[in-house]
Order: structure tokens, then C-alpha cells, then sequence
């Protein structure tokens, strides 16, 4: 089984993307299960969402305290939470910056782990560029599944386009795309920098 | 069809399916969802001929409900926590009247102190109002639960709660096979009330009963539910056969075979120790699961059987009666009177508190060495407790309970989980 | 106890049944079609206000429903002097549910019967003072809001008789109650509390509204008949004196309630999505001296120790009446 955490603020998308991220898994004829953190939290506020991938059917219903990704939606809340807790050795970590991991500090986050394995996106600009609102979650998607390959690029769009139509699905379409070989392209960096 | 769905949208699709002909809408978390998607399908014109009424309260909901279910319509709600409470004089008199409503409860805890998280307090709190409540493991059991709900119901001519865990199931994500409505159409036939509000032979319903029939009245509500014990596992087996799943029924055992020690449970949390009692098993441990799905009316006879051969059972529950102990244990300890078991209540998950595996490997484990004290609270914060108690005994003013002990445990956002 | 001047009247609005006029022209309850909704056998108090409203209300609205009609009643003395089984006297098809749910009750029957395509069948939904200014206001405030297709009809005789004449929020100043005895320095129900159903209901803004009283049983008739000829909410104020809690012989109760009309104490009006179209004029003006002193419950303020200036005070509400609802103005209706 494989577990996602998605931290976010409220308004940015967070329960959306581990639900589109359960579809997306769903697509590939597995089992998922999303679920959000349950508070009645406003605009602006924390949020965390949750996501359980796996071949088997999924009973479990606890939180995921030790998950092998996080995506983080919002850098402001490196400052406030924990993001990080319970995060697997070999656990992968999205990170929503147009900084580089180092630049944010995080090099001692890496330190001991695999470094290509985390990775930052500038979501929030391609949100703009391609839906013109600063929803970076699509984008981080995409590049989730680029990052992990825990689940394929076409049904991370199966997934914008069970929850989208028209202009908005084709604008998250072309933004998970970018978001794809982005992620795809800093992740080659990384792995050739390690191996000089 | 087969879906990737939010538990309260499947449940909308499925009671959709059911046909209802009034549904009465107040929202409350976690049962708003819920009562969005079905306004949407009424709206959209999806499910028709069906009044969709948005009322004014849970009160006025459950007697929107009894209005319409007297006058013959099939009449569904969905309610939780606080508001099961403000409904709960309407609760009791749609049983009294025998009125087949079908009303969901998104399972939450009730204040104060406010907490819009789930535990069973709500629908255990109506334990004795005279409708049939049945629990749901997972959202698909929901589904399932619903249909076979308001076949139940218009049978016997008494109204069913069906308990999912709010947010845990109701706002979950998972894999759900939404019936066909063929399938819902041959299961369910239309609605042929007992007693109908009608010109052409008009009847008096709900008339001042004396101590001279009063009693009979009540028995009968008894005795409907003795039928159900025998109708519930019919019909579970009628709704395998047109829909292909088990789903339903009295309660459902897993790995008691041979098991000494056997954890009872209602609703999401058998899933979670589904998987601990898995990880035991695989290291030796002799235990296993009882979850019962019809807790209104309680099978006796059948939690007696399924425990008969095991030395020692935990109901895990996550509910209180203050001043007493378990509620669900209450009722398991009287079925298996004068066997000899020993019983042990473990009180989880209240108002959204997460019960988590490791914590359950523990309590079983100490179930299993018997060194369980006959109640316990699973992972109370006995540091917060004891500071609150010091507190109360150093000053006259100790102030709010609930306050004083959010204060000690700090900023609760920068956690999660 | 002196006499009482009895006068006959053949025809008109003070007579009851006018049975000398042709069928097309009697009353509903003169009528050779009365429907006896509400069957002889009950058992309410001698000269209850509220049986004699409730029969009068019911057999219009049976004939104006062309005998299509269900009933739906709150808890109180309606429900409990009728029903005692096997002596129902409603010959209607009626269900009880609660004391404060009523109205919710009959908007979920009036919804059954839109969804199984019987709009021909109308629904009466009917309680207390007490069901309907207090515990089922809720109820009925969201029935009203929804304009849901209901005619409801409160007996209003201003306090909770069933119980034993407890202080409503429809019971006037000074009245004595259970809950508001004589003793003390203001002595009965405070001043400046209570409110105003038919106003309330009004500003809803409901296709119908209209007041009456058991002492014009006509009238009562006509606007039961007029509301059953409109779809959606609508609301009739029934001012039904109590003997019993009222302290009144029971041979008064009409005359009592044609004092509470002609003393200016209940305006007798109807009004049509907020607005008032009609108001039913005083014919004989009276001061409210004249309506207080036949009635026990106000007897504190006129015994050995009077309260002139309470009785001004109840003068004063009245006056204001009086001028809010043009109840002495010539010329109009």
C-alpha cells in the first residue's frame, strides 16, 4: 500500500487532489481511498488530505501518520506545521516553489535520502499560466506522478476530466502536462548531479 | 456501475434509486453532502415524481417525514449528531406511529463540547426510540444498506436508521458498485402503507391511547423488531442474489475460527481491525473480529453463537454511557450471559479521536494476557486528565473543562491526523 | 346573576344557522350537505369555543374542498376531547403527531399528495394558541416561508387550557393564569409581552390571512371557503373563548367573543400578501370595561381593590386597535 499526505490551505484544492488522485488510481484498476482531514476549516487555514493506493481493497481508516509522499500545496507552511512527520526513509516529497529544495532550506530534510526524490514545482504559476487562477493542484498532481510513478500521466487526465469539461479541463490538462515534464526534467537533474 | 465516489454521493445515488417520493433536507456536517447531491438529482429533475422540501430544522424534517409517510409517500432524511437530538420527540413518535421512514445518520459526536467529528453517541443516543438502526462498515455497505433499508422498513411498517461514520465514510473516496435500477426495482417494491391519510376512507392516526392499550401498542413495536432478527438475513440473502454481494444482515464474523480472543465492533473502524487482526493472526495470535450491522434490533441469540466458542471478547465502541461504561457492551454482555466469558470494553474514537493500529495491537495484546481493566479509554491523555483534576481541586474557579484543557494542549493546527 | 337579553335574529351575520333562507344562501352548517366533520359525541367542555370553531372551520373547509380534505392537529384540547378511541369524532381522515409540529406535519402531507398527483386534496392543519404562537412556531414560520399548500387555522383562546390554563404568548395583559396569578403588585400576565400571529403571518407574505371569531360564524365560513380557494400558505386567527379558562359561563362564550371584537381588543380583518383588504367594523362600540368584567380571569382588576388604571391600560390597547385597523371609520368595506 502506498500512502499520500497533501498538505494545503483551505481554498487550494487539497481534499480535491487526493480525491482526483484516488481516481486517477481507480482508472488504473486499483483500489484508493481519499480522505480529508475532517475540520471545518475556512479559507486560508491549514488543510490536510489523504490518499491510500493499493491492489488489495483498503480497509484501513486511521490517518496516515508515515506516509511514502507528501505533497505540500502552500511553502508558507513549512513554517507553521510539521509537514514532514512520519515521512518514510525512502518517502518522496512535492513541493509547491519555484525555489529549489536547497534554496528553501530543506538540504537537511534530504540528507540520508534519495535525493531525487524530492522535488519542487512551481504549481501556483502554471495554475495561472494555464487555468489563470492560482490553483496548484492539478500541477502538483501531474508531477506527482511523475515523481513516483505510483500512477501514469493519462489518468491523472482521466481524472481532470471526470471532475472538469470544457476550457477548465483542457487548461488543467495542458498545466498537468507541463507540470509532467517538469518535474520529469528537475528529477534527471538531480540523478546526474548525484552521480557526479 | 463501478466508481471512484464519495461515500455521500453514492448513498445520494443509491437512495435516488430507491425512488423516495418526499425527502426533507436540513444540513448538518457530515450529512450535508448527502442532502446536496439528492437536491441536485430532484432539481435536475433526475428522479421524479419527488418533492425535495428544505424545512427549517431537523424537527421539522423528521415531521415532514411523518406527514408524507402518512399520507402514503416513500419519505426519506438524513440527520447527525445535534440534529438527531432536535428531532429526537419527532424520532420516537414515526416509530409510534409505525411510519416506514428511512432516515440516514452520518454518525458524529454531540456537544458540548462542539465537535463535528464522529463517534456513535448520536445514533446510540435513540437506542431505544423504536427504530431498527443498522451500521455500515464501508460506503458500498452503505449503499447496499439503504436499499435493503426501505425494503425492511415498508415491510414491517417501522422506520430505519442507517449509521455510516461522518467523514469517515460519508466524505471518504472509495470504490463503490452503484446499483442498476432494474436491480433496485425488482428488489424493491413500491410502497403499500399500512395506514394512509385518505378521503375515500378516512381513518384517525394518532389518537389519545389510554393505559388500556397502551402497553399492546408497544409490545407490537417489540415484537416487530423480533421479526426483523428473522427478516434482516432474508433479505440480505434476496439482495445477493439480484446484486451479487454480501452486504447486510445481523453481523458478520471474520477469523473467529479457533479464535480465543474476539474484537466486537460497529461501522468503519472493523476495517482497521480487520487489518490488525490480520497482522496477529500472521504472527499467531488466536483472534478475531465480530462486527455487528443490526444493532436495533440486537441479535441476542446470534452474538451469543458467534462468541459461544471463544474465551474472551472486546467490544471496542465508540460511544459512552456516562456513569456506566460501554453502551454495545452493555447489550453483548447480556447476550452471553451465564456463559462464563470474560468481557472487556475498550471506549475509542470519541468525537473523532483516530484509532489507530498500533494503539489496537496494544489493547489486544493486553486483552489477550487478561491484564485489560474491565473498561478502558483508548488512548486517553491521562496528563491532561490529571492536570484538569489538580486544577479543579486547587481552585474553586477552575473555569471551562473543555477550555482549560485545549489550552494545555496547545495549537491543535499545527498537528494533524 | 341578572338576565340576559336574548335577541332573535332570523337573518345575517348574528344568526347561526340562518335555516329560513334558500339552501344556495344558508350557511355550511345550515346546509342539508354539512359534512359533520367533526362528530357530536366529543368531549369538550360545555360552550367550548373551540369545538364550535373547529366544526364550523372544518365542515367549510370540507365543502370547499369538495369533502377532499385531511387534517392535521397539534397536541391540546382539540386533539384530546375528540379523539379518545374508539370515539374518534373526525370524520375526516385526521393524524396527530406532536405538540409543535403540526404545520411540518401537513406540509409533508400536502407534499405526498403533490408527488401521487391528488392535488384535488386539500390540507387543514389546526392547533392551540399554545401549539401555534409558541412551540410550533418554528414549524409554522418555515411552513408559511416555503408557501406550502396548507390552510392552518389556530384556536387561539389565549393561554394552554389542556393543562390547565397556563400563561401562553398569546394570553392578554392582566389575565389571570396558572402561571400569572393575581397577587402581587402587577398583578396577572405583564404588559408590553405576547405577540402578534396574524401579523407575524402577514409579513410572511402569504396569499392569506384573516382573523375571526366564534361569535360570526359567517364570517368564519366565508374565509375558511375564500382560503380553500387559494393555493399556498394561508392563516386564520380564530379568537375561541374558554369557559373554563376564562372564567366565563358557558352560556357566554359568543357573546364574549363578540365583545372581544366590539371592544376593539381582537381586530377581525383579512389581508392578502401582507396587506390588509378587509377589516370587519365595530357595529355596537363598547368599552373594554364591558368584555374584561364577565370574565374571572380578569376579575382582580374590578373586585374590592380595583385597578382602574389597568383596565386604562387594556383601554389603551384596544384604542390603539381601533385606530391601526380603522375599526370605527365609516365609509370602507
Amino acid at each position: 500500500m502506498f500512502q499520500i499526505r497533501v498538505h494545503g490551505r483551505g481554498g487550494q484544492g487539497v481534499v480535491t487532489a487526493a480525491e482526483m488522485l484516488s481516481v486517477a488510481a481507480f482508472e488504473e484498476g486499483r483500489h484508493a481511498q481519499a480522505f480529508p482531514s475532517f475540520g471545518s476549516e475556512r479559507t486560508g487555514a491549514p488543510v490536510v488530505a489523504f490518499c491510500r493506493i493499493s491492489d488489495k481493497e483498503i480497509r484501513l481508516r486511521e490517518p496516515i501518520m508515515e506516509p511514502d509522499a507528501i505533497i505540500i500545496q502552500d511553502p508558507t507552511l513549512l513554517h507553521q506545521i510539521d509537514v514532514f512527520a512520519g515521512l518514510k526513509p525512502d518517502g518522496y516529497v512535492l513541493l509547491n516553489s519555484h525555489h529549489s529544495i536547497e534554496a528553501l532550506g530543506l538540504a537537511e530534510l534530504v540528507h540520508g535520502r534519495q535525493a531525487e526524490r524530492f522535488c519542487t514545482l512551481p504549481a501556483t504559476e502554471l495554475g495561472l499560466k494555464h487555468i489563470g487562477r492560482p490553483i496548484p493542484n492539478v500541477p502538483l498532481l501531474a508531477g506527482f506522478a511523475a515523481l513516483s510513478g505510483i500512477i501514469h500521466l493519462e489518468s491523472v487526465i482521466l481524472a481532470i476530466n471526470e471532475r472538469f469539461s470544457g476550457k477548465i479541463a483542457a487548461g488543467n490538462i495542458a498545466a498537468a502536462t507541463e507540470a509532467y515534464e517538469q518535474v520529469q526534467q528537475q528529477m534527471k537533474e538531480l540523478a546526474n548531479a548525484k552521480a557526479d | 456501475m463501478l466508481k471512484q465516489t464519495e461515500g455521500s454521493k453514492a448513498v445520494a445515488e443509491a437512495i435516488a434509486l430507491c425512488r423516495p417520493e418526499v425527502i426533507c433536507a436540513y444540513p448538518i456536517s457530515p450529512q450535508t453532502h448527502i442532502v446536496e447531491a439528492l437536491g441536485e438529482i430532484v432539481k435536475s429533475g433526475e428522479l421524479t415524481p419527488c418533492e425535495f422540501i428544505n424545512v427549517e430544522s431537523e424537527f421539522a424534517a423528521m415531521s415532514v417525514a411523518i406527514g408524507a409517510s402518512a399520507a402514503g409517500a416513500r419519505s426519506y432524511t438524513a440527520t447527525a449528531s445535534q440534529g438527531l437530538l432536535f428531532m429526537a420527540e419527532a424520532v420516537y413518535n414515526a416509530s409510534g406511529l409505525g411510519l416506514p421512514i428511512v432516515m440516514t445518520v452520518a454518525n458524529r459526536a454531540i456537544g458540548a463540547p462542539i465537535n463535528i467529528w464522529n463517534d456513535h453517541s448520536d445514533s446510540l443516543s435513540q437506542r431505544d426510540s423504536g427504530w431498527m438502526q443498522l451500521f455500515a462498515e464501508t460506503n458500498q455497505e452503505a449503499v447496499d444498506l439503504h436499499i435493503q433499508a426501505f425494503r425492511l422498513a415498508e415491510e414491517l411498517s417501522m422506520p430505519i436508521m442507517v449509521c455510516m461514520d461522518g467523514f469517515i465514510l460519508t466524505h471518504a473516496f472509495e470504490r463503490v458498485d452503484i446499483p442498476e435500477q432494474a436491480q433496485v426495482d425488482a428488489y424493491l417494491p413500491p410502497f403499500e402503507p399500512r395506514q394512509v391519510l385518505d378521503p375515500a376512507a378516512p381513518v384517525s392516526i394518532g389518537a389519545m391511547v389510554g393505559p388500556e392499550a397502551f402497553m399492546e401498542v408497544r409490545y407490537l413495536a417489540h415484537a416487530k423488531q423480533m421479526q426483523a432478527i428473522e427478516r434482516i438475513p432474508q433479505l440480505a440473502a434476496e439482495f445477493k442474489e439480484i446484486f451479487g454481494r454480501d452486504s447486510g444482515g445481523l453481523l458478520r464474523s471474520y477469523c473467529t475460527e479457533g479464535a480465543d480472543t474476539i474484537i466486537i465492533a460497529m461501522g468503519s473502524v472493523l476495517g482497521t481491525i480487520k487489518d490488525t487482526v490480520d497482522e496477529m493472526r500472521a504472527e499467531g495470535h488466536k483472534i478475531g473480529v465480530l462486527g455487528i450491522i443490526s444493532y436495533r434490533p440486537f441479535p441476542l441469540e446470534q452474538v451469543k453463537a458467534a462468541l459461544i466458542n471463544c474465551r474472551r471478547f472486546v467490544v471496542l465502541e465508540k460511544s459512552l454511557a456516562v456513569g456506566m461504561g460501554g453502551i454495545v457492551a452493555t447489550d453483548v454482555r447480556m447476550a452471553v450471559t451465564g456463559t462464563g466469558l470474560k468481557g472487556y470494553t475498550a471506549i475509542a474514537g470519541l468525537g473523532g479521536r483516530p484509532i489507530t493500529k498500533a494503539s489496537l495491537h496494544k489493547l489486544f495484546r493486553e486483552a489477550e494476557a487478561e491484564t485489560l481493566p474491565p473498561v478502558t479509554f483508548l488512548d486517553l491523555d491521562w496528563i491532561a486528565v490529571d492536570k484538569q483534576l489538580a486544577r479543579e481541586k486547587h481552585t474553586r474557579r477552575s473555569g471551562p473543562v473543555a477550555e482549560n484543557i485545549l489550552h494545555d494542549k496547545g495549537i491543535v493546527s499545527a498537528k494533524f491526523g | 346573576m341578572g338576565f340576559q337579553p336574548v335577541k332573535f335574529y332570523q337573518t345575517g351575520t348574528y344568526t347561526v344557522g340562518n335555516r329560513l333562507l334558500s339552501d344556495a344562501e344558508r350557511s355550511v352548517q345550515a346546509g342539508e350537505s354539512r359534512s359533520n366533520s367533526i362528530n357530536s359525541g366529543h368531549r369538550a367542555c360545555q360552550g367550548c369555543g373551540e369545538a364550535l370553531g373547529a366544526r364550523y372551520a372544518i365542515d367549510a373547509a370540507m365543502a370547499g374542498s369538495n369533502n377532499q380534505l385531511i387534517a392535521v392537529n397539534a397536541t391540546g384540547c382539540l386533539e384530546v376531547f375528540s379523539t379518545p378511541y374508539p370515539e374518534s369524532s373526525w370524520q375526516v381522515p385526521w393524524i396527530h403527531s406532536l405538540f409543535g409540529n403540526a404545520p411540518a406535519v401537513a406540509t409533508g402531507v400536502a407534499a405526498a399528495m403533490k408527488v401521487k398527483g391528488k392535488t384535488n386534496v386539500r390540507i387543514v392543519a389546526q392547533g392551540g394558541d399554545g401549539s401555534t404562537t409558541d412551540i410550533g412556531f418554528g414549524c409554522l414560520s418555515g411552513m408559511f416561508e416555503r408557501n406550502d399548500d396548507v390552510l392552518y387555522i389556530c384556536y387561539d383562546n389565549e393561554a394552554y387550557m389542556n393543562t390547565g390554563v397556563q400563561r401562553s404568548s398569546a394570553t392578554p395583559p392582566a389575565a389571570r393564569t396558572a402561571t400569572t396569578m393575581p397577587v402581587g403588585s402587577e398583578p396577572g400576565n405583564a404588559f408590553g409581552q405576547g405577540k402578534n400571529l396574524p401579523e407575524i403571518a402577514m409579513a410572511h407574505g402569504i396569499p392569506y390571512v384573516a382573523t375571526a371569531t366564534v361569535a360570526d360564524l359567517r364570517d368564519l365560513e366565508y374565509k375558511v371557503r375564500r382560503a380553500m380557494n387559494i393555493r399556498g400558505a394561508r392563516y386564520i386567527h380564530l379568537s375561541v373563548p374558554c369557559p373554563l379558562g376564562w372564567g366565563t359561563a358557558s352560556n357566554d362564550t359568543i357573546r364574549i367573543a363578540r365583545l372581544a371584537k366590539e371592544c376593539g381588543m381582537f381586530p377581525v380583518f383579512e389581508a392578502e400578501y401582507g396587506e390588509v383588504i378587509s377589516v370587519s367594523k365595530i357595529r355596537h362600540p363598547v368599552p373594554v370595561e364591558d368584555y374584561l368584567k364577565p370574565q374571572k380571569r380578569f376579575a382582580h382588576l374590578f373586585g374590592k381593590t380595583p385597578h382602574p388604571e389597568t383596565v386604562a391600560r387594556i383601554q389603551a390597547i384596544a384604542d390603539r386597535n381601533i385606530r391601526k385597523y380603522r375599526l370605527l371609520e365609516e365609509g370602507e368595506n
